[in-house]
């Protein structure tokens, strides 16, 4: 329990851990729980996260909050960061998920500036809530593997074997469907092992290598570099995903949400989002 | 201070909190039940999708609950009345899945349990595999869950006198015959408790299941996660499951309480 003095920059912290070692005496239900975060909680590295938090001070400050379609991860966190300094005194904020639980959260009240989604449906389903949308990306699916492709997947007819273990996005999602239209129009059935609420979520398990194939984006792809094995999906079969962004009408900071739609078609951006593996219009 | 019940009113200075703590919790559930599809109630809940996914969280909640007694009784008897080396960090190591996010716990199952898992070729090489299956997502329900029963059972092991346990062993009555007709029934308020709070959680169990077992219908997608899904797309289903997760953990909990309370002293 050195780690309590040392860091003392948090105090409240350090009460927090002090107390619970007094009660450690009565080890009865409470006390035992409590110690669990005395004991196990001290190395959590949550440090990190109060620095994220109030970084922003000072100025007059505008907080544009993004919601955006969860293969925009990466690039719009880049995105993000060039925006904020061409325009200093705005900070961007993103929500990534999936494109229709961004929706969900619209409908359900959450505050935000600009949505932008994976598909033209989806941003179509949110018409009363938002501007008129302009696609700023376009994306295609392939299959991948885990580096060593355990399976052997070379085309996709090999997504059949029952014996594969195959992930892909939910069908509520568009990387979802853009999947199913893919798998029918090539006559493929398959038999996924689990339905990702995200195509995020897809990769992430392949890169764990607890699947033996998936279905992403082809910029998802890209962002996972080695992690994975890619097998392409021939251009006759493969659809092209259109990424619509929008400003909300319940903006907080409408001005500069428009601009921030407007900025994601000039060039700058364009050229981050065709390094990250987009189409551009 | 003295023992009297009385039955004074109580300090505004607390009631006003203690009121505001109330509201604070039953408001939302409160908003469920205005807000469910009353009219549609029946159908909806009778489409085959929601009674396969009610159907798989009884089993995955059922199985969790019978894996934590069976390991976690033992566990707990342990952490109560043993003193071995290490014994905190055992502690530690049970209430972690507590505090930790679900999420994490998923991560750490499939780096623990997973294909490419510290056991997981060895689990394949039995045949075991956990990743996209219903026992994994029992085993994922476990992992979080197990902790309620262990925690409310110690310490109510702790609140026993050992000596009732002395002298059954003393009559010649061995360890597990004087757990299963000495102690146990000693602590059976809070076996019971512990059991209940400990199905409950495998329940509502979404985070882990989701993120080490996946989201299958039929095999992995339990209730909660059907919630989840619901929700993009289907507000009023997910509202309408929502509550017959509140209707089915409420139930259980008012069972148990009729049963466990004659048998406090």
């Amino acid at each position: 329990m050195f780690r309590t003095r040392a860091v003392s920059r948090s105090r409240s912290r350090s009460r927090l851990v002090a107390r619970p070692r007094r009660a450690l005496a009565g080890a009865l239900l409470a006390p035992a729980v409590v110690l669990g975060l005395a004991g196990c909680g001290s190395d959590d590295s949550g440090d990190s996260e109060d620095s994220a938090g109030s970084s922003n001070g000072g100025g007059s400050e505008v907080t544009l909050t993004v919601l955006a379609a969860a293969s925009l991860t990466d690039v719009f966190e880049e995105a993000g960061a060039a925006y904020e300094e061409e325009n200093p005194g705005t900070t961007v904020r993103f929500s990534f998920a999936g494109s229709q639980e961004l929706v969900a959260q619209l409908d359900g009240g959450a505050p935000a500036d600009v949505l932008v989604t994976a598909d033209t449906d989806t941003m179509a389903s949110a018409a009363e809530l938002t501007g008129e949308p302009s696609v700023i990306a376009r994306n295609e699916l392939t299959i991948v593997t885990p580096p060593d492709n355990p399976a052997g997947v070379d085309e996709l007819a090999d997504l059949a074997d029952p014996e594969l273990r195959l992930v892909l996005a939910a069908p509520e999602v568009p990387a979802g469907r853009y999947g199913q239209e893919i798998l029918t129009a090539a006559g493929v059935a398959a038999e996924p092992d689990s339905l990702e609420a995200n195509v995020r979520a897809v990769l992430g398990k392949v890169q764990l290598g607890e699947a033996d194939a998936g279905l992403v984006y082809v910029t998802d792809a890209t962002v996972a570099g080695d992690e994975v094995h890619v097998v392409p999906i021939p251009e006759e079969l493969n659809v092209v995903a259109e990424y619509p962004a929008a400003t909300l009408n319940d903006a907080e900071h409408p001005e500069e949400a428009a601009e921030f739609v407007a900025w994601l078609n000039e060039e700058a951006a364009r050229g981050l989002l065709a390094e990250a593996g987009f189409l551009v219009p | 201070m003295s023992g009297a019940p009385g039955r004074r009113r109580p300090p505004l200075t607390l009631a006003l909190p203690a009121l505001v703590a109330v509201g604070f919790l039953g408001v939302p559930l409160l908003g469920v039940l205005v807000d469910a599809p009353w009219g549609e109630l029946a159908e909806r809940l009778t489409e085959p999708a929601i009674t396969e996914a009610l159907r798989l969280s009884l089993v995955v909640s059922g199985w969790a609950l019978l894996l934590s007694l069976l390991l976690g009784v033992p566990l707990a008897w342990l952490l109560a009345r043993t003193d071995f080396h290490g014994r905190t960090l055992v502690r530690c190591l049970v209430i972690l899945p507590m505090v930790l996010p679900p999420t994490v716990a998923g991560v750490a199952l499939a780096q623990g349990f997973g294909r490419r898992g510290l056991l997981g070729e060895h689990l394949e090489r039995l045949g075991v595999t956990l990743s996209f299956t219903t026992p994994g997502a029992v085993v994922a329900a476990t992992f979080v869950a197990m902790p309620f029963l262990v925690i409310s059972l110690e310490g109510a092991l702790n609140g026993i006198e050992p000596h009732f346990e002395e002298a059954a062993a003393t009559m010649g009555a061995g360890p597990l015959r004087t757990l299963w007709l000495v102690t146990l029934p000693m602590v059976r308020p809070a076996l019971a408790a512990g059991a209940a709070l400990c199905w409950a959680r495998a329940l509502g169990e979404f985070g882990a299941t989701i993120t080490f077992a996946g989201n299958l219908p039929g095999t992995t997608q339990t209730l909660p996660l059907k919630v989840y899904l619901l929700l993009q797309g289907d507000p009023a289903g997910a509202t309408a499951v929502s509550l017959l997760l509140l209707v089915v953990a409420g139930a259980v909990l008012v069972a148990l309480r009729g049963r466990w309370i004659p048998a406090v002293r």
